[in-house]
């Protein structure tokens, strides 16, 4: 018998059209993410070589004065705002966001999730500059007034940081919960159990990996965030003696020094390296989100 | 094995696009900039003696956020009468524009302080090459809370004030109360001239001070925070926030332009080497009567043309 011969057919055409197509959006995207992690890390290095700082001068240095007669370049309290403020976010939001989520699948399903759900998605959808901007007229005056301090601080950062990654938080511990299958909580009822001790022993429990998850991509967030924060927290290069007081973040320092340093300057250079372990950090957030998905075995 | 084929096919061909890509960007902005300077120079070179001469060709001007809403009010107008330019004005700070027009990204690059400064050490021959329009004068004021009471301050007790050693403003002769410092990051141009001029030194960041970035943002934090100090430019002083007066000096327009208030810095517009005739024609209206007389003053600044004293770069002052 002979071989049958092979015949270009059309599906074989548009196979190969569409994976050709598909490749190069995937080469494309990896060469974009590659050039710009490259660009960034060597840019960010440059401030270490042939310089006088050295990585830990950097890392744990505590005086910043890029601009005085003896630079220093200590990035510390930057490194320790930008924890600060996430940390304190990740701490006021991640209750709110789980009582909403719950409120949305176990306690209220129906109308719940057809009010909460699109009020969050638009939270979700505010530009960060509102934000920042509704943390100065509204935040930062009422803190004045009822705190001491002049109301700028880490406290009113870490305030708008929480509205803001309020939506994420929320969205993946819903969606987390209304992925639960149905019979497990079938059984606890079926076992006597009340509404509050399925949710807090068998709900809670199950999906925590994936609430987890919400909760540092929302901390993700919060750490990249620039505009809002740095319109709100006072940006003083100092670690903060209390939560009310004037305080910087790597994205805050970023962005106020950025345009006004010449590229290759020891300061301009000096912000490419917090550039860099600000996308250092991203990893590791990402790194973290893998390692919870990895347990999340619902 | 034809997978792998395609993957390695395709890689090479997106390399070979990304960087053809990228080649052709590059060639296609040098030949736009071309294009613009000799066609500027075709069109004019037959009808030299006609100052009415038909320019063409396209500008690209950034830095300086604080010179932006001038640049651009005179782009439109210089774009009006000459149909053929196009300029584009982009913000993104004095270093941004400074590097910009340094490597030859941008025609025009506006700064609020000489380029000598920021192009320093390694940087210096940079700075060389560029050529100083100088278009406007900018003078700061230092502004407080309306309740701090005190009226005027001398240059010591700026100083005082702005390295922390004054905390109260009851030691100059204020109200009892807590002086909060409003300041503009280590960079700002604007506090880069208050600290030359002003205070004489520069000065540390003092721990619990507040930086803002942008003047709009200063004017509300100094209008609403209680025993605030800060720097504005004149443009943006009113009712919200009380004015100081320097060593007993009004920061007035005339002060300035006479030279007896001294914290005040030109507004420049870089370009890398001697410009070409459509920048040169765009640089030559911003200092004709209309523009410093009409936008100039409009949006707030002082005409450079009206200066009665100059300044270089190393700040020596002397009278025109």
């Amino acid at each position: 018998m002979k071989p049958k011969k092979a015949r270009i057919e059309k599906h074989h055409i548009e196979d190969f059209i569409g994976r050709t197509y598909m490749s190069f959006c995937v080469a494309l995207l990896i060469i974009i993410i590659v050039s710009m992690v490259y660009f960034v890390a060597s840019k960010g290095i440059s401030t270490f070589i042939g310089g006088d700082v050295t990585v830990s001068d950097f890392l744990f240095g505590t005086k910043w004065s890029p601009e005085g007669d003896t630079p220093s370049f200590g990035a510390f309290p930057f490194i320790a705002g930008s924890f600060l403020v996430t940390l304190l976010a990740a701490l006021i939001a991640s209750p709110l966001s789980l009582c909403a989520a719950l409120f949305m699948t176990e306690i209220v399903p129906g109308w719940g999730k057809k009010l909460l759900q699109p009020v969050i998605e638009l939270l979700a959808g505010i530009p960060s500059v509102v934000y920042g901007f509704i943390g100065l007229s509204v935040i930062v005056p009422f803190l004045r007034n009822t705190l001491p301090g002049q109301g700028i601080g880490v406290a009113a950062g870490a305030l708008v940081l929480a509205v803001m990654i309020l939506p994420t938080i929320t969205s993946v511990a819903a969606d987390a919960l209304a992925s639960l299958p149905q019979n497990l909580k079938e059984s606890s009822f079926a076992l006597g159990a009340t509404r509050w001790q399925t949710i807090s022993r068998v709900i809670i429990p199950t999906t925590f990996p994936a609430i987890m998850t919400g909760i540092v991509l929302g901390m993700a967030r919060a750490f990249g965030e620039a505009l809002a924060v740095q319109m709100v927290i006072g940006n003083a290069p100092f670690i903060p003696r209390s939560l009310f007081e004037s305080a910087s973040t790597l994205t805050s320092v970023i962005t106020l020094g950025m345009g006004n340093t010449t590229m290759g300057s020891a300061h301009n250079n000096a912000l490419w390296s917090m550039a860099l372990v600000l996308m250092l950090m991203t990893f590791v957030f990402v790194f973290l989100v893998r390692l919870l998905e990895r347990r999340n075995k619902i | 094995m034809q997978f792998k084929k395609t993957w390695v096919m395709t890689l090479a061909l997106t390399s070979v696009l990304a960087l053809s890509a990228c080649g052709n960007n590059n060639g296609g902005n040098n030949a736009t900039t071309n294009n613009g300077g000799t066609n500027a120079a075709a069109t004019n070179a037959p009808t030299e003696t006609s100052s009415g001469a038909e320019l063409s060709g396209s500008i690209l001007a950034s830095g300086s956020t604080a010179l932006q809403p001038l640049v651009e009010q005179v782009a439109e107008k210089f774009m009006d009468t000459n149909a053929g330019v196009d300029i584009q004005v982009q913000g993104g700070g004095s270093g941004t524009g400074l590097t910009q027009v340094a490597e030859k990204q941008v025609d025009i690059g506006n700064s609020d302080v000489f380029a000598e400064e920021k192009l320093k050490d390694a940087d210096a021959e940079k700075a060389a090459a560029l050529v100083d329009h100088q278009v406007a004068v900018v003078a700061i004021a230092a502004v407080t809370h309306p309740d701090a009471g005190v009226t005027t301050l001398t240059k010591q007790q700026l100083v005082d004030i702005f390295t922390g050693k004054v905390t109260n403003w009851n030691e100059v002769g204020g109200a009892d109360q807590k002086i909060q410092i409003i300041n503009r990051p280590s960079s700002s141009g604007t506090r880069a001239t208050f600290e030359s001029f002003a205070l004489g030194t520069k000065t540390e960041d003092v721990q619990g001070s507040i930086q803002e970035d942008s003047s709009g943002t200063v004017k509300k934090m100094i209008g609403e925070t209680p025993g605030a100090i800060g720097y504005l430019g004149l443009s943006y002083l009113d009712d919200s926030v009380k004015t100081l007066s320097y060593d007993g000096v009004d920061p007035s327009v005339d002060n300035v332009i006479s030279g007896k208030y001294p914290v005040w810095a030109y507004e420049h517009m870089y370009t890398n080497g001697e410009p070409n005739e459509t920048v040169k024609a765009f640089l030559d209206y911003f200092l004709t009567d209309e523009v410093q007389t009409g936008d100039v003053v409009e949006l707030g600044y002082i005409p450079a043309s009206q200066m009665q004293v100059s300044r270089d770069v190393a700040g020596t002052v002397t009278t025109k």
